[in-house]
């Protein structure tokens, strides 16, 4: 290990909120696209599945004012 | 080859291809981040000149390549799809601008971050960070055109076009530090000589790089996926995979 302490790895030589925050940003705003891609995902199959049971529902409507 | 290839034209193959690639990529980038990113942080030895603040490097640089190497993928498979005109290749660009467009952003926040400290400015209208604030710009453009037109067969061929001619702007991004005069440095690993990185220093670089680009991969297939689904969502396989769960 290159550092000493844990105070020593947050303080970064003097440069601790530069280097800090850019790790940050850069995994915040992957997880940030990862969660928004999955969500998405979600999302469209939940509409399919929304229509398919609303296709379903029409067919069997229609099937009823035949009868 | 094309034989092999010609059958994942078809959105249901391609599908398949996403899903099974899907967890390989994912895994395999997630365990390379936190090896390269532990790495970088707390074991790579101090810079000579730049003190601690170097450790930036180990986002910027993966996030810079590959904002560049997401848009070379795209402008292939721009030339792709409107060559051969096949669907999946147009859809592929409106599922990887995205990821391109996070890393180009990465790039120029942690970039001015690392600028402040060591140039003593946050930004410089210079050839590389303008050229890579363009790409940025281009990247946003792609998907404004494809969500302007409601038909999306138009719509992909004309961000393929526009995807195509905006590829001038790599070879301009990748020289701008050897053209014009730059407070930006120039290539370290991205040339054919030997990298002028210490392998202590290089290694974690190496392997954030990689996950970055097995990132890339992961996301594009989720996207890739969900293109898919979205365009092919009145077809009956589609309806048995969502309700088969998967």
């Amino acid at each position: 290990m290159h550092f000493n302490s844990f105070a020593e790895v947050l303080h970064m030589g003097g440069y601790g909120p530069y280097v800090w925050f850019c790790f940050i940003f850069t995994f915040a705003l992957l997880i940030g696209l990862y969660v928004q891609s999955v969500r998405k995902t979600r999302q469209i199959h939940q509409d399919i599945r929304e229509s398919a049971t609303r296709e379903q529902r029409i067919k069997q409507a229609k099937e009823a004012d035949l009868l | 080859m094309f034989k092999w290839l010609h059958p994942y034209a078809k959105a249901e193959k391609a599908y398949q291809l996403c899903s099974t690639l899907r967890p390989w990529f994912g895994w395999s980038s997630l365990s390379l981040l936190l090896v390269g990113t532990i790495w970088g942080l707390l074991f790579a030895p101090t810079d000579y000149q730049q003190g601690e603040s170097f450790r930036i490097i180990y986002v910027h640089v993966p996030a810079a390549i590959m904002s560049m190497g997401v848009y070379a993928a795209m402008a292939i498979a721009a030339f792709i799809a409107l060559v051969w005109q096949l669907k999946m290749s147009q859809w592929y660009i409106v599922a990887a601008a995205p990821i391109g467009i996070a890393f180009t952003i990465i790039a120029l926040v942690t970039g001015a971050t690392w600028g402040k400290p060591m140039w003593g400015t946050w930004w410089v209208w210079d050839a590389r960070l303008t050229s890579e604030l363009v790409l940025l710009f281009i990247y946003i453009g792609i998907l404004s055109l494809y969500s302007a037109f409601d038909d999306k067969a138009v719509a992909g061929k004309a961000t393929a076009i526009l995807t195509l001619v905006g590829a001038v702007n790599l070879p301009i991004i990748h020289y701008s530090v050897e053209w014009w005069n730059t407070l930006h440095q120039g290539a370290t690993i991205t040339k054919f000589e030997k990298p002028s990185i210490d392998a202590s220093m290089g290694w974690p670089l190496f392997i954030n790089l990689f996950g970055f680009a097995l990132l890339f991969a992961y996301l594009a297939c989720v996207r890739m996926r969900n293109e898919i689904l979205l365009h092919e969502q009145h077809r009956p396989w589609v309806k048995q995979q969502v309700q088969a769960g998967g």
